[in-house]
């Protein structure tokens, strides 16, 4: 409560609202267990539906727990204190479109770099930007100081950006995330020149991104997104404080900010965010009657919903039988990963590249993944 | 050339007094380190406190025992916590922090880690304080207090 309070305070909020609903980016590292290590010992337990991020699947990694048991042991000890408390173990980073679905005009409380501006620009749930940290102490209090973005007026754009590059996959609506959230780093853009809605996965990349190189927590795409007819209704009828144009150029310029390698890659680690249903399908077809090489380790994280819906429509063995490593409930951001650290990786996601647990790295759409590791 | 002899009535003129906003509680001095780039605390090195985010302004510099004055925070929701936990451990995180546009996962983080932010700085901070200044923090008080290098 006194986190809340000092953040209200300084948000100068009036008051305390309940919420419906809240959504924890469990890192399983030292910040995330510290407070809820203090809650857990506390006897807190969550008032409202609290869903977590990945952490790892301990099953299915256990060979690599022993040599890194220093991290292993935190981010362990992170998911039986969220456990006790009584998240709901989603261990997934797109709990928005199956476990804890938020809907339209609620307040909640999401953190997550993808899910806070997905909640509330593609769904127009009501959201600040939370940390693990806000978000778990609303969670336990049913409550949320009453600031920024659960006020209507705080929603409208601050900044145009046109949209002039082709957007299409949903690697480019990284780019575009990567792009406008360090040049902008803060506000709420209105993206117009996007006239084809985009699908689900591509929505995921862009909010992902715009929360890696910027603290981005909502956008409006003028007759698309639900909380802009047109232009001047996304702006609320002000002028832009900032315009900003994207064309190819830019979009090729932030790819290679990325890029750290050159000649063949060893490893693929894909979904980060997790893959959805979409993706998975994607990724099935890409690799049908194909195998990964020998030399290379190729991995796809999904959420075990996510599988459980691949594995009806046949995809998990699709994957599988191409030689791919089908991981849930673990994030990139892992112990687990530190075995593949010196080896040249490649991912679609820049944010994997961002936080990245291999050495060099290279950075491509879904497609080019596949092609670079398979025969 | 030798050093100029400072009186104790130069030091005080030389200070400048600037009100402010608190964000989160407490003060605590230290040498300025300005960056006009936001900052994400899981991309510094926790055993060093020196920002190894490729391209950064402050690549190569250490944050640890500094006042920062930056913009804004930036990344994901869980990484700010996480770094500057991993920085207090290691006993080199910063003393104080100073923005010029508040970002709730930061915000959050500092209040549990016990380090000083503040905000609204009645003059421009990336105007007012260079790296190297010394600069005192009160939040309490609404007050930051600047000694030119």
């Amino acid at each position: 409560m006194e986190l809340l309070v000092a953040i209200g305070e300084a948000f100068d909020a009036q008051r305390m609202i309940p919420i419906e609903r809240s959504h924890v980016a469990s890192s399983g590292q030292e910040g995330d267990l510290y407070f809820v290590e203090i809650l857990a010992q506390g006897g807190a337990s969550c008032k409202v539906i609290t869903t977590t991020n990945p952490i790892a699947d301990f099953d299915f990694f256990q060979q690599y727990i022993a040599a890194e048991q220093d991290e292993a042991s935190v981010a362990w000890k992170t998911k039986n204190y969220y456990e006790r408390i009584g998240a709901v173990m989603s261990l997934s980073c797109i709990p928005y479109l199956a476990e804890n679905i938020p809907e339209y005009g609620e307040h909640v409380a999401f953190s997550e770099s993808s899910a806070t501006p997905y909640v509330n620009s593609v769904i127009g749930a009501l959201t600040n930007r939370e940390s693990i940290q806000t978000a778990l102490a609303a969670g336990v209090l049913g409550e949320t100081p009453e600031y920024g973005l659960h006020l209507k007026e705080n929603r409208k754009g601050t900044t145009l950006v046109k949209v002039e590059a082709n957007l299409n996959d949903g690697f480019a609506y990284s780019l575009l995330g990567q792009y406008v959230g360090k040049k902008i780093a803060s506000g709420i853009p209105v993206f117009t020149g996007i006239t084809k809605r985009p699908r689900i996965d591509q929505y995921i990349s862009l909010c992902a991104m715009l929360n890696v190189t910027g603290a981005i927590p909502m956008f409006h795409i003028p007759g698309i997104t639900v909380e802009a007819r047109s232009e001047e209704d996304a702006f609320s009828g002000d002028e832009p404080r900032e315009r900003i144009t994207v064309t190819d150029l830019e979009l090729g310029q932030t790819r290679d900010e990325l890029q750290t390698a050159a000649g063949p890659v060893s490893v693929v680690i894909v979904g980060c965010p997790h893959y959805n249903l979409d993706q998975m399908a994607d990724l099935a077809k890409l690799v049908k009657g194909k195998k990964v090489r020998e030399d290379v380790s190729f991995w796809v994280n999904t959420s075990a919903t996510t599988k459980l819906m691949a594995d009806r429509a046949g995809h998990t063995r699709t994957i599988q039988e191409s030689g791919i490593r089908l991981v849930v409930d673990t994030c990139i951001d892992m112990f687990c990963w530190n075995h593949l650290r010196d080896r040249t990786g490649m991912t679609d996601s820049p944010k994997c590249a961002y936080y990245r647990r291999f050495g060099p790295v290279k950075v491509g759409a879904m497609a080019e993944c596949v092609a670079a590791a398979m025969e | 050339m030798l050093p100029q002899p400072w009186s104790e009535d130069a030091t005080k003129l030389s200070e400048i007094r600037i009100r402010c906003h608190k964000l989160a509680k407490g003060h605590a001095e230290g040498q300025a380190l300005v960056s006009k780039d936001p900052i994400c605390f899981y991309l510094v090195e926790p055993k060093t406190g020196v920002v190894r985010e490729g391209g950064h302004q402050l690549e190569g510099k250490s944050v640890s025992g500094k006042v920062l004055v930056f913009p804004t925070g930036k990344a994901s929701s869980a990484v700010q916590m996480d770094g500057l936990v991993k920085l207090l451990i290691n006993k080199n995180a910063p003393n104080a922090m100073i923005v010029t546009d508040v970002d709730p996962v930061l915000l959050g983080s500092a209040v549990l880690t016990k380090i000083p932010l503040v905000d609204r700085l009645e003059t421009n901070p990336f105007e007012a304080i260079n790296s190297g200044d010394l600069v005192k923090v009160d939040a309490d008080r609404g007050l930051v207090i600047v000694t030119k290098n």
